[in-house]
């Protein structure tokens, strides 16, 4: 008797002792993304009922303690969204961030985030200057990066003798980024870049760079850059009848853009990402539960910030506690396998290696039902399409 | 020259007159309206973007809610859209605008802008903000090789529609009596009223004419852009600087800034791309310093 009752009053302890390791009795996380711009459409409303449904999947508690979500609109300025993470984090009680469809806004939350202890896990901000000299410790880029993108596309296409380049750049940090992490890799596989234009941001008019890229007579013509400036960009290069003789690789394709282009216009492209909603049973039924309620299906973004927050509630579990460190320690222990990511494992800069998809648009006569846009050519393995590990990184030294 | 070849020169030069056409189109409407109301009509590119939208809905939306027999083609939508477009512009002037003639010009730039963020953010809650496709007509489908460039038809289209559109519109304004009459009733309505003209009536249908014009450019555009909320917000910039370079309430500065500045446009992107976005204001500034009323513009 006695000593049930002292093992009785042990589990109390112990059970007020974890519970004492969650801060502020709740577990909150934050998706900070554009509600109403331009990348409203690939994040936005989607990425928070992705964050739901992972939130839905842990029954909505983890240690014994609720979860809560938040999210806000960062407008795509680095600014707002450093003064929300900051609200988020004093007040707010904010655990963790993700999304960030624009990487100078993750950029400027990272800092704060280091300061205040808290997680942020940038799923659509894709710069790899979030891995390079800016990499902090409390970081996971979790869905992909621009040298993954570039390199899976760019890699396919040199191997089928597309050896001669032209770029149409977005003339901002990303587009170089994208288009400096791809001219790696084709000169690396023996290709070549012929030449470039940087187009202002947002662009409309593709015309100009366009022709000018049809008269270098280069191979493949690159599109460095995203969203509707990738869109009005293949149209344009339809209409001119530019796709008859060249290749136009766009480097960064949400399946929201396919799905405005339209298949008439962009079959036969390929493409590099890091999920596809029709690839295998588990992306499938994860797919149908969110199309459900988003009456789309999800974009890779929308898809990484659920498997984002999935895992982070996961090494919450795991770790027996919140606090920031531990939980990282935690993801870097774990093997990341769910619906949306396979075989991923959370390099110390904060890269989240994992298996990618090179996809090609399908034809029309190919796309059975709504949605059905994509070839699975080549899975790829992390190990082949991720960089190294940064110099400038100190945090991996 | 600059190591640049004739034919990618020539090339650059007709796109940016397809692009000038846009220009010239849009401004037109936008100094038809500041010359014969004051009113700066900031929501110019919303209403640009409705009929854009128009367009598609009549295509690809109406029929599958109404079934096949009401699909409306480019044709017919390039007469329905701006009429629709033009009809809301008219009961913009009549509930709103109307009331804000005897007040300062930044009063009605405010509403129009108001006006614009309110088109756009319902478009986007219905739409989303990526847009959507349109094609061409199947008449105007594919391209001829002249030789220089691949010349899309239906570029060449809408270059020949825009210049007929703007030698209608000047004709109609400057050449006609009724056109006479609107200028007079822009410099002095009291006395023209006092010889029976219904100057309220024609303010209004002179507000909703300029809108119907924002609305044949946007339907006009449909084939070329991706179809999107922002669309007529992102070219508003250069518009606004195009009837400011040429004086604003100028129809024929409008006109003829609006292809030259498609053309100088055109020649930036050929030697200095970075520039292109910029050249149109550097001029507008060089220009508002050695003529403040623009160059067609006339000093008041």
């Amino acid at each position: 008797m006695q000593f049930k009752k002292l093992s009785v009053a042990l589990a109390a302890c112990a059970a007020i002792a974890a519970q004492a390791q969650v801060s502020d009795d709740v577990v909150k996380i934050g998706v900070l993304n554009d509600l109403s711009g331009i990348y409203s459409d690939l994040s936005g409303q989607g990425s928070v009922t992705a964050a739901r449904l992972a939130i839905e999947e842990m029954g909505g508690k983890v240690l014994g303690k609720p979860v809560e979500l938040v999210f806000a609109d960062h407008q795509n300025k680095p600014d707002v969204a450093a003064n929300l993470a900051r609200g988020w984090f004093d007040q707010g009680k904010v655990d963790m961030v993700t999304d960030f469809p624009t990487a100078s806004t993750a950029l400027a939350v990272m800092e704060i985030a280091k300061q205040k202890n808290r997680i942020v896990m940038p799923s659509s901000g894709l710069a790899t200057a979030i891995l390079g000299e800016k990499c902090n410790a409390l970081t996971a880029q979790w869905t992909t990066n621009t040298y993954a993108l570039a390199a899976g596309t760019a890699r396919a296409l040199v191997k089928e003798g597309k050896k001669s380049w032209y770029f149409i750049t977005a003339d901002y940090t990303f587009g170089h980024s994208l288009e400096k992490d791809a001219t790696e890799v084709i000169n690396a596989d023996g290709g070549k870049v012929v030449g470039s234009s940087r187009h202002p941001f947002p662009g409309g008019d593709f015309s100009s760079f366009l022709l000018k890229a049809q008269a270098s007579g280069a191979d493949v013509i690159a599109l460095a850059n995203a969203g509707n400036d990738t869109v009005n960009a293949i149209k344009q290069a339809n209409e001119y009848g530019i796709t008859r003789k060249q290749v136009v690789a766009p480097l960064l394709t949400y399946i929201s853009d396919v799905h405005s282009i339209g298949l008439e216009k962009a079959q036969g492209m390929y493409l590099s990402e890091a999920f596809y909603w029709d690839f295998d049973e588990r992306s499938r039924a994860w797919s149908k539960k969110f199309f459900e309620k988003q009456k789309r299906m999800p974009t890779a973004a929308q898809a990484g910030v659920y498997s984002a927050t999935l895992s982070y509630l996961k090494a919450v579990q795991a770790a027996g506690t919140d606090e920031a460190k531990a939980v990282m320690a935690q993801l870097r222990k774990m093997t990341i396998d769910d619906a949306v990511i396979r075989h991923g494992k959370l390099r110390e800069d904060g890269a989240l290696v994992h298996d990618m998809l090179l996809l090609q648009v399908k034809s029309p006569s190919e796309s059975k039902v709504p949605w059905d846009y994509y070839k699975v050519k080549t899975v790829l393995k992390g190990a082949d399409v991720y960089p190294a590990i940064s110099p400038a990184c100190q945090v991996a030294k | 020259m600059f190591d640049i070849p004739m034919q990618s020169l020539m090339a650059q030069l007709l796109v940016g007159l397809i692009n000038g056409c846009f220009y010239a189109v849009l401004s037109m409407g936008l100094a038809i309206i500041f010359g014969l109301l004051n009113i700066i009509n900031f929501a110019h590119g919303a209403q640009f973007m409705v009929a854009a939208f128009l367009a598609w809905i009549g295509f690809t939306q109406l029929p599958m809610l109404l079934g096949p027999e009401f699909k409306l083609n480019f044709w017919a939508m390039l007469v329905v859209a701006p009429l629709i477009v033009g009809a809301l512009g008219v009961l913009l002037e009549k509930t709103l605008l109307k009331r804000l003639y005897h007040l300062d010009h930044l009063y009605g730039l405010l509403l129009t802008f108001g006006v614009a963020l309110i088109l756009e953010g319902v478009f986007r809650h219905f739409y989303g903000i990526s847009g959507s496709s349109y094609d061409p007509p199947a008449l105007l489908q594919g391209g001829v090789d002249l030789g220089f460039m691949f010349m899309p038809i239906y570029r060449g289209f809408v270059v020949v529609a825009s210049l007929l559109i703007c030698a209608v519109t000047w004709y109609l304004f400057e050449k006609t009596k009724l056109g006479a009459l609107l200028r007079a009733g822009t410099e002095n309505p009291k006395l023209l009223q006092a010889f029976g003209v219904n100057i309220p009536l024609m303010i209004t249908l002179t507000y909703g004419f300029g809108v119907a014009l924002a609305g044949i450019a946007g339907v006009l555009a449909a084939p070329i852009m991706q179809i999107t909320p922002l669309m007529g917000a992102n070219l508003l910039n250069i518009v606004f600087a195009v009837v400011v370079i040429g004086g604003l309430g100028s129809i024929m500065g409008a006109i003829l800034t609006g292809l030259a500045l498609g053309l100088l446009e055109g020649l930036t992107k050929v030697f200095y791309a970075e520039g292109s976005t910029v050249v149109v204001f550097v001029i507008m500034a060089v220009v508002l310093l050695m003529r403040p009323a623009g160059m067609f513009g006339k000093e008041k």
